[in-house]
Protein backbone atom coordinates (compact mmCIF):
# COMPACT_ATOMS: atom_id res chain seq x y z
CA UNK A 1 0.00 0.00 0.00
CA UNK A 2 1.34 3.29 -1.23
CA UNK A 3 1.56 6.19 1.37
CA UNK A 4 -0.88 8.93 1.19
CA UNK A 5 1.44 11.56 1.38
CA UNK A 6 5.29 10.77 0.44
CA UNK A 7 8.11 12.69 0.92
CA UNK A 8 10.99 11.20 -0.89
CA UNK A 9 14.69 13.00 -0.24
CA UNK A 10 14.18 16.63 -0.35
CA UNK A 11 16.90 18.68 0.22
CA UNK A 12 16.66 22.35 0.95
CA UNK A 13 19.08 24.97 1.66
CA UNK A 14 18.83 28.69 2.57
CA UNK A 15 21.97 30.42 2.07
CA UNK A 16 24.52 28.72 4.42
CA UNK A 17 22.22 26.64 6.18
CA UNK A 18 20.70 22.92 4.94
CA UNK A 19 17.25 23.19 6.43
CA UNK A 20 16.40 19.78 4.73
CA UNK A 21 19.04 17.28 3.75
CA UNK A 22 17.57 14.19 1.63
CA UNK A 23 14.74 13.94 4.13
CA UNK A 24 11.94 11.37 3.29
CA UNK A 25 9.05 10.44 5.23
CA UNK A 26 5.85 8.64 4.85
CA UNK A 27 2.54 9.25 5.91
CA UNK A 28 -0.34 6.27 5.40
CA UNK A 29 -3.78 7.10 5.44
CA UNK A 30 -5.77 7.23 8.33
CA UNK A 31 -2.53 7.58 10.57
CA UNK A 32 -2.15 9.81 12.88
CA UNK A 33 1.57 10.20 12.35
CA UNK A 34 3.80 12.70 15.03
CA UNK A 35 6.54 14.56 13.40
CA UNK A 36 9.23 15.28 16.33
CA UNK A 37 13.07 16.52 17.00
CA UNK A 38 14.76 19.38 18.37
CA UNK A 39 14.48 23.02 17.24
CA UNK A 40 16.59 24.11 13.73
CA UNK A 41 15.72 20.32 12.72
CA UNK A 42 13.47 21.75 9.50
CA UNK A 43 10.34 20.23 10.85
CA UNK A 44 8.72 23.37 9.60
CA UNK A 45 10.38 23.79 6.74
CA UNK A 46 8.85 19.88 5.64
CA UNK A 47 5.77 21.09 6.12
CA UNK A 48 6.50 23.94 3.92
CA UNK A 49 8.04 22.05 1.02
CA UNK A 50 4.76 19.96 1.62
CA UNK A 51 2.13 22.65 1.48
CA UNK A 52 3.91 24.79 -1.50
CA UNK A 53 5.10 27.81 0.94
CA UNK A 54 8.81 26.99 0.19
CA UNK A 55 10.08 25.25 -2.95
CA UNK A 56 12.67 22.74 -2.57
CA UNK A 57 16.12 22.30 -4.14
CA UNK A 58 15.90 18.54 -4.70
CA UNK A 59 13.10 15.47 -3.75
CA UNK A 60 9.65 15.23 -4.59
CA UNK A 61 6.46 15.14 -2.79
CA UNK A 62 3.48 13.23 -4.02
CA UNK A 63 -0.20 13.24 -2.25
CA UNK A 64 -2.69 10.35 -3.49
CA UNK A 65 -0.67 9.01 -6.04
CA UNK A 66 0.24 12.95 -7.98
CA UNK A 67 3.02 14.72 -7.51
CA UNK A 68 3.23 17.94 -5.44
CA UNK A 69 6.25 19.02 -5.49
CA UNK A 70 6.62 22.47 -6.70
CA UNK A 71 2.60 23.29 -6.62
CA UNK A 72 1.23 26.32 -5.20
CA UNK A 73 -0.04 26.31 -1.46
CA UNK A 74 -3.62 27.03 -2.93
CA UNK A 75 -3.05 24.06 -5.74
CA UNK A 76 -1.87 21.70 -2.49
CA UNK A 77 -4.75 22.83 -0.16
CA UNK A 78 -7.19 22.62 -3.14
CA UNK A 79 -5.95 18.80 -3.25
CA UNK A 80 -6.99 18.29 -0.35
CA UNK A 81 -3.52 19.18 2.14
CA UNK A 82 -4.76 21.93 5.25
CA UNK A 83 -2.42 22.53 7.45
CA UNK A 84 -1.58 25.19 10.75
CA UNK A 85 0.95 27.59 11.32
CA UNK A 86 3.03 27.30 14.44
CA UNK A 87 2.61 31.20 14.97
CA UNK A 88 -0.85 31.66 13.52
CA UNK A 89 -1.84 33.55 10.46
CA UNK A 90 -5.61 34.33 10.92
CA UNK A 91 -7.30 37.93 8.80
CA UNK A 92 -7.63 39.93 11.83
CA UNK A 93 -10.28 42.69 10.99
CA UNK A 94 -13.08 40.57 9.99
CA UNK A 95 -15.00 38.26 12.49
CA UNK A 96 -14.22 35.03 13.80
CA UNK A 97 -16.95 33.45 12.22
CA UNK A 98 -16.23 35.08 8.89
CA UNK A 99 -12.32 33.95 9.49
CA UNK A 100 -14.31 30.63 9.04
CA UNK A 101 -16.46 31.01 6.26
CA UNK A 102 -13.60 31.94 3.89
CA UNK A 103 -12.50 28.76 4.83
CA UNK A 104 -15.06 27.30 3.62
CA UNK A 105 -14.30 27.99 0.21
CA UNK A 106 -11.71 25.79 -0.65
CA UNK A 107 -13.85 24.21 -3.71
CA UNK A 108 -14.78 27.41 -5.31
CA UNK A 109 -12.81 29.54 -7.55
CA UNK A 110 -11.29 32.87 -6.62
CA UNK A 111 -13.61 35.23 -8.40
CA UNK A 112 -16.65 32.88 -7.09
CA UNK A 113 -15.79 33.55 -3.35
CA UNK A 114 -15.42 37.21 -4.41
CA UNK A 115 -18.73 37.26 -6.25
CA UNK A 116 -20.65 35.45 -3.47
CA UNK A 117 -22.54 37.69 -1.47
CA UNK A 118 -23.96 35.39 1.08
CA UNK A 119 -22.85 32.42 2.92
CA UNK A 120 -25.65 29.81 2.86
CA UNK A 121 -27.11 28.42 6.35
CA UNK A 122 -25.85 25.48 6.10
CA UNK A 123 -22.20 26.87 5.76
CA UNK A 124 -22.96 29.08 8.91
CA UNK A 125 -24.09 26.24 10.77
CA UNK A 126 -21.24 23.96 10.35
CA UNK A 127 -18.96 26.83 10.92
CA UNK A 128 -20.53 27.73 14.06
CA UNK A 129 -20.09 23.86 14.85
CA UNK A 130 -16.60 23.62 14.23
CA UNK A 131 -16.08 26.37 16.54
CA UNK A 132 -17.38 24.97 19.17
CA UNK A 133 -15.72 21.93 18.91
CA UNK A 134 -12.45 23.67 19.84
CA UNK A 135 -14.59 25.86 22.60
CA UNK A 136 -14.35 29.20 21.06
CA UNK A 137 -18.37 29.44 19.46
CA UNK A 138 -18.82 32.13 22.09
CA UNK A 139 -16.57 34.72 20.67
CA UNK A 140 -17.95 34.34 16.84
CA UNK A 141 -18.66 38.27 16.52
CA UNK A 142 -15.64 39.53 18.01
CA UNK A 143 -13.06 40.74 15.37
CA UNK A 144 -10.24 37.64 15.14
CA UNK A 145 -7.88 40.20 15.93
CA UNK A 146 -9.21 40.36 19.64
CA UNK A 147 -8.32 37.10 20.53
CA UNK A 148 -5.41 35.97 22.46
CA UNK A 149 -2.37 34.25 21.01
CA UNK A 150 -4.34 30.74 22.62
CA UNK A 151 -7.83 31.51 21.36
CA UNK A 152 -5.99 31.85 17.74
CA UNK A 153 -4.45 29.47 17.94
CA UNK A 154 -7.43 27.64 18.27
CA UNK A 155 -9.24 29.28 15.99
CA UNK A 156 -6.53 28.03 13.09
CA UNK A 157 -7.42 24.64 14.02
CA UNK A 158 -11.09 24.98 13.58
CA UNK A 159 -10.05 27.34 10.06
CA UNK A 160 -8.25 24.01 9.04
CA UNK A 161 -10.87 21.50 9.89
CA UNK A 162 -13.66 23.20 8.22
CA UNK A 163 -12.24 23.58 4.90
CA UNK A 164 -12.28 19.48 5.17
CA UNK A 165 -8.81 18.34 3.96
CA UNK A 166 -7.93 14.58 3.66
CA UNK A 167 -5.17 15.01 5.32
CA UNK A 168 -4.27 17.85 7.99
CA UNK A 169 -0.37 19.00 9.33
CA UNK A 170 -0.59 20.65 12.55
CA UNK A 171 2.31 22.48 13.75
CA UNK A 172 2.18 22.27 17.63
CA UNK A 173 -1.43 22.43 18.45
CA UNK A 174 -0.40 22.31 21.77
CA UNK A 175 1.47 25.01 21.81
CA UNK A 176 0.33 27.86 24.14
CA UNK A 177 -2.64 26.25 24.88
CA UNK A 178 -4.18 25.71 28.44
CA UNK A 179 -3.12 21.69 29.58
CA UNK A 180 -7.13 21.00 29.83
CA UNK A 181 -8.08 22.01 26.30
CA UNK A 182 -4.93 20.02 25.34
CA UNK A 183 -6.36 16.80 26.10
CA UNK A 184 -9.97 18.08 25.20
CA UNK A 185 -8.11 18.51 21.40
CA UNK A 186 -6.33 15.19 21.63
CA UNK A 187 -9.87 13.61 22.25
CA UNK A 188 -11.06 15.28 19.31
CA UNK A 189 -8.51 14.54 16.77
CA UNK A 190 -8.61 10.82 18.01
CA UNK A 191 -12.32 10.98 17.60
CA UNK A 192 -11.89 12.71 13.38
CA UNK A 193 -9.39 10.06 12.86
CA UNK A 194 -11.32 7.27 13.50
CA UNK A 195 -13.68 9.00 11.16
CA UNK A 196 -10.67 8.73 8.42
CA UNK A 197 -9.07 11.64 8.62
CA UNK A 198 -5.03 11.88 8.47
CA UNK A 199 -2.98 13.91 10.72
CA UNK A 200 0.67 14.90 10.60
CA UNK A 201 1.70 16.69 13.77
CA UNK A 202 4.78 18.66 14.83
CA UNK A 203 4.53 19.26 18.75
CA UNK A 204 7.03 19.60 21.54
CA UNK A 205 4.42 18.64 24.22
CA UNK A 206 5.49 14.47 24.95
CA UNK A 207 2.64 13.29 26.49
CA UNK A 208 0.07 14.45 23.52
CA UNK A 209 2.42 13.14 20.71
CA UNK A 210 2.99 9.66 22.33
CA UNK A 211 -0.21 9.42 23.21
CA UNK A 212 -1.66 10.44 20.12
CA UNK A 213 0.48 8.59 17.22
CA UNK A 214 0.96 5.35 16.28
CA UNK A 215 3.76 6.58 14.55
CA UNK A 216 6.47 9.46 15.62
CA UNK A 217 9.32 10.01 12.79
CA UNK A 218 11.98 11.94 14.40
CA UNK A 219 14.00 14.82 12.42
CA UNK A 220 17.54 15.75 13.36
CA UNK A 221 19.87 17.87 11.01
CA UNK A 222 17.14 18.16 8.63
CA UNK A 223 16.86 14.61 7.64
CA UNK A 224 14.62 11.96 9.34
CA UNK A 225 16.66 10.23 11.90
CA UNK A 226 14.01 7.24 13.43
CA UNK A 227 10.68 6.33 12.57
CA UNK A 228 8.76 4.04 15.13
CA UNK A 229 6.22 3.41 17.49
CA UNK A 230 6.31 5.40 19.92
CA UNK A 231 7.78 3.21 22.14
CA UNK A 232 10.49 2.54 19.51
CA UNK A 233 11.57 5.97 19.63
CA UNK A 234 11.55 7.12 23.12
CA UNK A 235 13.57 3.97 23.89
CA UNK A 236 16.00 5.02 20.96
CA UNK A 237 19.75 6.50 22.05
CA UNK A 238 19.76 8.65 19.39
CA UNK A 239 16.76 9.93 19.89
CA UNK A 240 17.39 10.52 23.79
CA UNK A 241 20.88 11.99 23.18
CA UNK A 242 19.39 14.48 20.12
CA UNK A 243 16.30 15.44 21.33
CA UNK A 244 15.15 14.31 24.62
CA UNK A 245 18.11 14.97 26.43
CA UNK A 246 18.42 11.83 29.33
CA UNK A 247 15.79 9.39 30.77
CA UNK A 248 14.24 12.20 33.05
CA UNK A 249 12.68 13.82 30.41
CA UNK A 250 9.13 13.35 31.53
CA UNK A 251 9.29 15.80 33.89
CA UNK A 252 9.54 18.65 31.34
CA UNK A 253 7.95 16.24 28.14
CA UNK B 1 -1.57 53.51 47.96
CA UNK B 2 2.93 53.43 47.45
CA UNK B 3 4.32 51.30 49.80
CA UNK B 4 7.93 50.91 49.20
CA UNK B 5 8.34 48.01 51.03
CA UNK B 6 6.26 46.04 48.24
CA UNK B 7 8.17 44.79 45.18
CA UNK B 8 5.16 45.06 43.21
CA UNK B 9 1.81 45.71 43.80
CA UNK B 10 -1.03 45.36 40.90
CA UNK B 11 -3.75 47.88 42.07
CA UNK B 12 -7.27 47.40 40.94
CA UNK B 13 -6.03 46.87 37.51
CA UNK B 14 -8.92 47.32 35.05
CA UNK B 15 -7.20 47.73 30.80
CA UNK B 16 -8.60 45.85 27.56
CA UNK B 17 -8.15 47.31 24.20
CA UNK B 18 -11.17 49.33 23.48
CA UNK B 19 -13.87 46.21 23.13
CA UNK B 20 -14.44 45.96 26.57
CA UNK B 21 -12.23 45.08 29.32
CA UNK B 22 -10.19 42.64 29.66
CA UNK B 23 -8.63 42.78 33.14
CA UNK B 24 -11.40 43.69 35.40
CA UNK B 25 -10.19 44.95 38.46
CA UNK B 26 -6.79 42.83 39.35
CA UNK B 27 -5.15 42.90 42.99
CA UNK B 28 -1.76 41.10 43.92
CA UNK B 29 1.46 41.52 45.41
CA UNK B 30 4.82 40.25 43.68
CA UNK B 31 7.65 39.37 46.27
CA UNK B 32 10.79 40.28 45.58
CA UNK B 33 13.68 37.53 44.52
CA UNK B 34 10.82 35.19 43.86
CA UNK B 35 9.27 33.75 40.80
CA UNK B 36 5.90 34.48 40.63
CA UNK B 37 4.06 32.65 37.83
CA UNK B 38 0.40 33.19 36.43
CA UNK B 39 -1.58 30.22 35.39
CA UNK B 40 -5.59 30.28 33.79
CA UNK B 41 -7.02 29.49 30.57
CA UNK B 42 -6.62 31.19 27.20
CA UNK B 43 -8.29 34.47 27.09
CA UNK B 44 -7.87 34.93 30.52
CA UNK B 45 -6.31 38.58 30.36
CA UNK B 46 -2.45 36.92 31.83
CA UNK B 47 -1.11 38.68 28.60
CA UNK B 48 -2.59 41.90 28.91
CA UNK B 49 -1.46 41.90 32.36
CA UNK B 50 2.01 41.67 31.56
CA UNK B 51 2.15 44.06 29.01
CA UNK B 52 0.31 46.69 31.80
CA UNK B 53 3.80 45.99 33.83
CA UNK B 54 5.76 47.24 30.79
CA UNK B 55 3.80 49.63 29.41
CA UNK B 56 3.02 48.33 26.34
CA UNK B 57 -1.10 49.03 27.43
CA UNK B 58 -1.81 51.51 29.93
CA UNK B 59 -4.64 50.40 32.22
CA UNK B 60 -7.89 52.51 32.14
CA UNK B 61 -8.27 52.10 36.31
CA UNK B 62 -5.73 51.23 38.47
CA UNK B 63 -2.17 51.22 39.39
CA UNK B 64 0.54 49.16 39.60
CA UNK B 65 3.51 49.85 42.10
CA UNK B 66 7.57 49.29 41.30
CA UNK B 67 9.34 49.69 44.46
CA UNK B 68 7.07 52.46 45.52
CA UNK B 69 7.04 53.94 41.99
CA UNK B 70 3.47 54.08 39.99
CA UNK B 71 4.37 52.70 36.29
CA UNK B 72 0.86 53.55 34.77
CA UNK B 73 1.64 56.43 32.51
CA UNK B 74 5.57 55.56 32.07
CA UNK B 75 6.54 55.02 28.56
CA UNK B 76 8.06 51.26 27.98
CA UNK B 77 11.46 53.43 28.42
CA UNK B 78 11.27 54.50 31.29
CA UNK B 79 9.94 51.39 32.52
CA UNK B 80 12.77 49.43 30.65
CA UNK B 81 15.37 51.88 33.03
CA UNK B 82 13.76 51.06 36.27
CA UNK B 83 14.82 47.44 35.28
CA UNK B 84 11.81 45.76 34.34
CA UNK B 85 12.09 43.62 30.92
CA UNK B 86 9.67 41.47 29.25
CA UNK B 87 9.98 38.75 26.97
CA UNK B 88 6.82 39.01 24.77
CA UNK B 89 5.04 35.39 23.66
CA UNK B 90 5.48 36.56 20.08
CA UNK B 91 9.14 36.50 17.90
CA UNK B 92 10.64 39.80 18.74
CA UNK B 93 13.89 39.71 17.10
CA UNK B 94 14.75 41.83 14.07
CA UNK B 95 15.16 38.83 11.58
CA UNK B 96 17.54 41.36 9.38
CA UNK B 97 19.78 41.66 11.97
CA UNK B 98 22.40 38.81 13.07
CA UNK B 99 21.97 37.20 16.37
CA UNK B 100 24.62 39.48 17.88
CA UNK B 101 23.41 42.64 16.58
CA UNK B 102 20.11 41.81 18.28
CA UNK B 103 21.58 40.54 22.03
CA UNK B 104 23.45 43.69 21.62
CA UNK B 105 21.03 45.90 21.10
CA UNK B 106 19.09 44.25 24.49
CA UNK B 107 21.88 46.74 26.17
CA UNK B 108 21.01 49.99 24.47
CA UNK B 109 20.64 51.66 27.49
CA UNK B 110 24.18 50.87 28.50
CA UNK B 111 26.93 53.09 27.56
CA UNK B 112 30.06 51.71 28.90
CA UNK B 113 31.17 49.36 26.07
CA UNK B 114 33.55 47.29 28.36
CA UNK B 115 29.95 46.76 30.50
CA UNK B 116 28.60 45.44 27.44
CA UNK B 117 31.21 42.87 26.43
CA UNK B 118 31.37 41.78 30.32
CA UNK B 119 27.67 40.89 30.08
CA UNK B 120 27.97 39.54 26.23
CA UNK B 121 31.04 36.82 27.64
CA UNK B 122 28.54 35.74 30.22
CA UNK B 123 26.10 35.09 27.73
CA UNK B 124 27.37 33.47 25.49
CA UNK B 125 28.34 30.80 28.51
CA UNK B 126 24.72 30.86 29.48
CA UNK B 127 23.27 30.26 25.57
CA UNK B 128 26.19 29.02 23.38
CA UNK B 129 23.45 29.79 20.16
CA UNK B 130 25.06 33.24 20.60
CA UNK B 131 28.27 32.39 19.65
CA UNK B 132 27.56 29.62 17.58
CA UNK B 133 25.10 31.69 15.20
CA UNK B 134 26.63 35.17 16.29
CA UNK B 135 27.15 36.19 12.24
CA UNK B 136 23.59 34.21 11.21
CA UNK B 137 20.53 36.85 10.54
CA UNK B 138 17.91 36.01 13.33
CA UNK B 139 15.13 35.55 10.81
CA UNK B 140 17.47 31.90 9.54
CA UNK B 141 16.72 30.39 13.31
CA UNK B 142 14.15 28.28 14.11
CA UNK B 143 12.07 29.60 16.19
CA UNK B 144 13.08 28.02 19.47
CA UNK B 145 16.60 29.05 18.75
CA UNK B 146 14.95 32.07 18.25
CA UNK B 147 13.14 32.25 21.75
CA UNK B 148 16.66 31.59 23.24
CA UNK B 149 18.39 34.70 21.72
CA UNK B 150 15.72 36.51 22.99
CA UNK B 151 16.35 35.56 26.54
CA UNK B 152 19.94 35.83 25.60
CA UNK B 153 18.96 39.68 24.87
CA UNK B 154 16.69 40.49 27.71
CA UNK B 155 19.32 39.26 30.24
CA UNK B 156 21.96 41.90 28.65
CA UNK B 157 19.78 44.66 31.21
CA UNK B 158 20.55 42.84 34.10
CA UNK B 159 16.75 43.35 35.07
CA UNK B 160 15.58 43.35 38.65
CA UNK B 161 11.98 42.32 37.75
CA UNK B 162 12.25 39.94 34.40
CA UNK B 163 8.38 39.86 33.14
CA UNK B 164 8.09 36.30 30.86
CA UNK B 165 5.21 35.68 28.26
CA UNK B 166 5.31 31.86 27.73
CA UNK B 167 8.53 31.56 27.45
CA UNK B 168 8.32 26.98 26.77
CA UNK B 169 6.17 27.68 24.09
CA UNK B 170 7.66 26.44 20.72
CA UNK B 171 10.77 24.60 22.72
CA UNK B 172 11.95 20.97 21.97
CA UNK B 173 12.04 19.08 25.49
CA UNK B 174 16.12 19.73 25.97
CA UNK B 175 16.17 23.49 25.04
CA UNK B 176 12.62 23.90 27.44
CA UNK B 177 15.15 21.81 30.55
CA UNK B 178 17.49 24.71 29.65
CA UNK B 179 15.55 27.54 29.72
CA UNK B 180 13.66 26.39 32.83
CA UNK B 181 17.04 26.01 34.55
CA UNK B 182 18.06 29.55 33.02
CA UNK B 183 14.76 31.17 35.26
CA UNK B 184 16.05 29.41 38.38
CA UNK B 185 19.93 30.53 37.97
CA UNK B 186 18.50 33.99 37.31
CA UNK B 187 16.30 33.53 40.39
CA UNK B 188 18.69 32.27 42.21
CA UNK B 189 21.09 35.56 41.98
CA UNK B 190 18.62 37.59 43.06
CA UNK B 191 16.02 38.74 39.66
CA UNK B 192 12.93 38.56 40.72
CA UNK B 193 10.82 36.65 37.62
CA UNK B 194 7.00 37.50 36.73
CA UNK B 195 5.56 34.38 34.67
CA UNK B 196 2.79 33.24 32.13
CA UNK B 197 2.78 29.10 31.83
CA UNK B 198 0.89 26.98 30.00
CA UNK B 199 3.56 24.52 30.99
CA UNK B 200 1.62 25.01 34.12
CA UNK B 201 2.88 21.99 36.05
CA UNK B 202 6.21 22.33 35.62
CA UNK B 203 5.93 26.57 36.11
CA UNK B 204 4.23 25.96 39.06
CA UNK B 205 7.13 23.74 40.82
CA UNK B 206 9.49 26.11 40.30
CA UNK B 207 7.73 29.03 41.14
CA UNK B 208 7.40 30.57 45.21
CA UNK B 209 4.17 32.17 44.18
CA UNK B 210 0.83 31.02 42.07
CA UNK B 211 -1.42 33.32 40.59
CA UNK B 212 -4.51 31.93 38.44
CA UNK B 213 -6.23 34.42 36.47
CA UNK B 214 -9.72 33.62 35.17
CA UNK B 215 -11.94 36.20 33.28
CA UNK B 216 -9.70 38.71 33.85
CA UNK B 217 -9.61 38.47 37.68
CA UNK B 218 -7.50 36.53 40.11
CA UNK B 219 -9.30 33.58 40.78
CA UNK B 220 -7.00 32.15 43.61
CA UNK B 221 -3.59 33.20 45.09
CA UNK B 222 -1.42 31.29 46.93
CA UNK B 223 1.78 29.31 46.83
CA UNK B 224 2.86 27.65 43.50
CA UNK B 225 2.29 24.00 45.46
CA UNK B 226 -0.91 25.42 46.55
CA UNK B 227 -2.32 26.40 43.29
CA UNK B 228 -0.73 22.63 41.77
CA UNK B 229 -2.64 21.04 43.67
CA UNK B 230 -5.74 22.71 44.05
CA UNK B 231 -8.57 20.24 43.15
CA UNK B 232 -10.33 22.39 41.39
CA UNK B 233 -7.39 24.48 39.38
CA UNK B 234 -6.08 20.93 38.13
CA UNK B 235 -9.23 20.07 36.98
CA UNK B 236 -10.20 22.99 34.78
CA UNK B 237 -6.89 24.86 33.69
CA UNK B 238 -3.75 22.02 34.26
CA UNK B 239 -5.02 19.23 32.64
CA UNK B 240 -6.85 17.21 35.34
CA UNK B 241 -5.24 15.15 38.24
CA UNK B 242 -6.06 11.78 36.14
CA UNK B 243 -3.90 10.40 33.13
CA UNK B 244 -3.00 12.09 30.33
CA UNK B 245 -6.40 11.50 27.80
CA UNK B 246 -5.00 9.27 25.91
CA UNK B 247 -5.20 6.04 28.31
CA UNK B 248 -3.01 2.94 27.66
CA UNK B 249 0.14 4.73 26.52
CA UNK B 250 1.21 6.70 29.22
CA UNK B 251 4.44 7.86 28.38
CA UNK B 252 7.30 6.16 30.43
CA UNK B 253 4.93 4.69 32.69
CA UNK B 254 5.77 7.36 34.96
CA UNK B 255 2.39 8.95 35.88
CA UNK B 256 1.17 12.11 34.37
CA UNK B 257 4.26 14.13 35.48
Amino acid sequence: MSALLHVENVSKSFGGVQALRDCSLDVEKGSITGLIGPNGSGKTTLFNVITGYVKPDSGTVTFADKTITNARPNHVFALGVGRTFQLTRIFARISVLENMLVATQRDDSWLRGLTRSMSSKVEVANAMEWLSFVGISQLADLPAGALSFGQRKLLELAYVLVADPDVILLDEPAGGVNLTLINSIAEKIKALNENGKTFLIVEHNMEFVMGLCARVTVMHQGTALVSGSPDEVRSNALVLDAYLGGDDESEYA
Amino acid sequence: MSDTDVFLRFEGIVAGYGGGDVLKGVDFDVSQGGVTCIVGPNGSGKSTLLKTVSGLVRPRLGQIWFKGRGLVGLSPKEILQLGVVQVPQQHSLFREMTVLENVELGAFLVKDKRVIAQRLEHIRELFPIVGERAKDKAGSLSGGQQRLVEFARCLMLEPELVVLDEPSMGLDPKTLRLVFDTIRKMNAVGRTVLLVEQNARQALKMSHDGVVLENGKVRLRGTGTDVLNHPEIGALYLGGSIAPANGPSDPGGKGHE
